[in-house]
């Protein structure tokens, strides 16, 4: 059963356009110039009930706004969506009381009181009964280590703690949707590892619907077999996750490692070399010349060892969010 | 997940949500001590001030009737008006919505079920419990040490008027800050706004002078809701309102507390419509 459907989804903003210096200024007090920016553009799609869904795209392709119209933040141009059966932007209690949205600002917490304070009121606001609340929180701040920091202030918290302390509220009344926007953004290794672990664990076990954006591919590799990848608004990928390289690379590296220590000068005409560390080179080679460039290796040179594998999910997102142009349906160009 | 959902189940758990955010906000009004304190006892400084102005206008002959006060009823006018501003201002809450529209931490009202305007009331309630629980030594303090300027008690009517009044004043100082706030959703930055509110209300509440000398040159006056945040309490005690026009003067208050709830209600639901979520 589908726990969100969205179709055709388009949310506009009308944005002041401010010319360059102070005379433009004083003309922008009587005359001022708007530009339309499509930040949504016709974006469909359908998670089922229990997924954990990755959301891709580079800074401005539309991941945050389609999770503040899933969130009931703001409000579609045009388009339809329903979570869990409610329209998000109709805000009502009984929808709000379903879904939590935690984005990398932090900010449900009170800043000058122990974080404990809040979740108590978290208690009241979502009307959470005594003994089921004492035992979420127990579990919550179990599984994430922060029993100790319950009592200090936030503003006293390291950004890793506080982020965990922002899960715990998000998570106390149990939401069937969870939307997390960055929320390892900025946190160290330790402290993204900490989180990615919990959001794995505690996903799986109270199987609740999420919605990731993270630029973090480790994050989204961690936690997400499935991926939507959105570009200028529009959805260009929605599927496997690892699916995504297989569409949009172009390439894939060839790691060999020749027997007489030397690189042969004429490697460069199989594609490009990426590394050389004597034996070994890693070379990229176009991805339909992978056997006959491996075949005329082989028969050319005397090698030792050879793997070819996938570009890394990093490298082919960060190539495919750099490249301009429209996107298309097959190819990888957009 | 599993909710209270009965009806006195409901009533019970709202009730408790009102308790909670004010006892919060009263914690977190403690967390700052000193410049809590300081900024409490800072206020009475204006006090001295305007004595020493109206001593001084009054200078020649303190029985001189300036617009129907003498010295001393000016001072107990004074006094009064510095009670009823303890109050009617909200220091901060106009701006505290705007900035939060702007840099969009507004956002945890939106997507929690809470109502943000109640949110915001009970906060400010505990902001005001905690200034009066500081405040009153001051206050009896000032009002013990002047107790000569008065004319003495009011009876019962007149102090239970003065007392509601002075409770009304708080809901529609509360009410036209949070308003101010709210156009936020449409201008980003208000703060010039807030200033000009800060202006008019200094003048038309009769903070400054009391509205007998502002009511010849501006005769609508009467007809703003301003002069609720501070003339009005002040007069009701001082008995320049008649008894028998202290029910309407009530009524009147009341009728600007439901215009403006209901303005903030209108200008929040459509504030939130074309609201853009800002700050990422």
């Amino acid at each position: 059963m589908a726990a969100i459907e969205v179709q055709d989804l388009c949310r506009q903003y009308r944005v002041y356009r401010k010319r360059e210096g102070v005379l433009a200024s004083i003309v922008g007090l009587f005359r001022r110039e708007y530009e339309i920016v499509e930040a949504v553009r016709n974006v469909s799609f359908r998670i089922e009930e229990g997924e954990m869904v990755a959301f891709l795209g580079p800074n401005g392709a539309g991941k945050t706004t389609t999770l503040k119209l899933l969130s009931g933040l703001v409000v579609p141009t045009s388009g339809q969506a329903t979570v869990l059966g409610h329209i998000p932007w109709q805000r009502e209690d009984s929808y709000r009381r379903r879904f939590s949205l935690v984005t990398g600002q932090k900010e449900q917490l009170w800043w000058d009181l122990p974080a404990q304070e809040s979740f108590r009121l978290h208690r009241e606001i979502y009307r959470i009964p005594d003994d089921e609340y004492r035992r979420r929180l127990d579990e919550l701040t179990d599984l994430l280590e922060v029993g100790r920091l319950m009592a200090r202030p936030v503003r006293e918290l390291s950004l890793g703690e506080r982020m965990r302390m922002e899960l715990i509220a998000a998570l106390l009344h149990r939401p069937d949707v969870l939307f997390l926007d960055e929320p390892t953004i900025g946190l160290d290794v330790v402290s993204q590892r900490r989180v990615q672990e919990f959001l794995r664990y505690y996903q799986k076990e109270q199987k609740i619907t999420v919605i990731l954006t993270s630029h973090y591919m480790k994050d989204v590799e961690a936690l997400c077999e499935r991926a939507i990848v959105i570009n200028r608004g529009q959805v260009v990928h929605d599927g496997q996750l690892n699916a995504i390289v297989d569409r949009f690379s172009q390439h894939k590296i060839l790691d060999l490692q020749f027997s007489d220590g030397q690189v042969p000068s004429t490697l460069t005409r199989y594609g490009q070399i990426l590394e050389t560390r004597l034996p070994r080179v890693r070379l990229q080679v176009p991805r339909q010349q992978v056997s006959e460039c491996l075949a005329t290796i082989l028969a050319e040179h005397s090698i030792d060892d050879l793997s070819v594998s996938e570009r890394p999910l990093e490298d082919v997102i960060a190539e495919l969010f750099s490249q301009p142009g429209e996107p298309t349906d097959h190819g990888g160009s957009l | 997940m599993s909710v209270a959902t009965s009806t006195p189940d409901r009533l019970r758990s709202a009730v408790r949500l009102k308790w909670l955010i004010l006892k919060t906000a009263i914690e977190e009004r403690l967390a700052y001590r000193g410049d809590f304190v300081f900024s409490t006892l800072i206020r009475f400084l204006p006090v001295v001030t305007q004595v020493f102005l109206w001593r001084a206008i009054f200078s020649n002959d303190a029985e001189k009737l300036i617009r129907g006060f003498r010295y001393s009823e000016m001072i107990a006018y004074y006094l009064l008006v510095m009670l009823a501003r303890a109050f009617s201002s909200m220091p901060g809450l106009a701006n505290g919505i705007a900035g939060s529209v702007a840099d969009g931490s507004i956002r945890k009202y939106l997507i929690q079920p809470v109502d943000m305007l109640d949110h915001l009331f009970w906060h400010r309630v505990a902001h005001k419990l905690v200034y009066y629980a500081i405040a009153i030594g001051p206050f009896s303090l000032v009002f013990w040490l002047c107790r000569s300027y008065f004319p003495g008690w009011p009876d019962w009517t007149v102090i239970w008027c003065f007392v509601a009044s002075l409770l009304m004043s708080f809901a529609i100082g509360f009410l036209i800050e949070a308003w101010i706030g709210l156009i936020a959703f449409w201008f980003l930055e208000v703060s010039s706004l807030i200033f000009i509110y800060m202006m008019l209300s200094y003048f038309l509440s009769g903070h400054m002078i009391p509205l007998e000398y502002l009511s010849e040159w501006l005769p609508f006056v009467e007809y703003l809701p301003f002069r609720y945040l501070a003339y009005t309490p002040a007069a009701i005690f001082l008995g320049r309102i008649p008894e028998h026009r202290l029910p309407v003067e009530m009524m009147t208050q009341f009728s600007w507390i439901v215009g403006l709830f209901v303005l903030n209600r209108i200008t929040f639901a459509r504030g939130v419509r074309r609201y853009s979520s800002f700050g990422g």
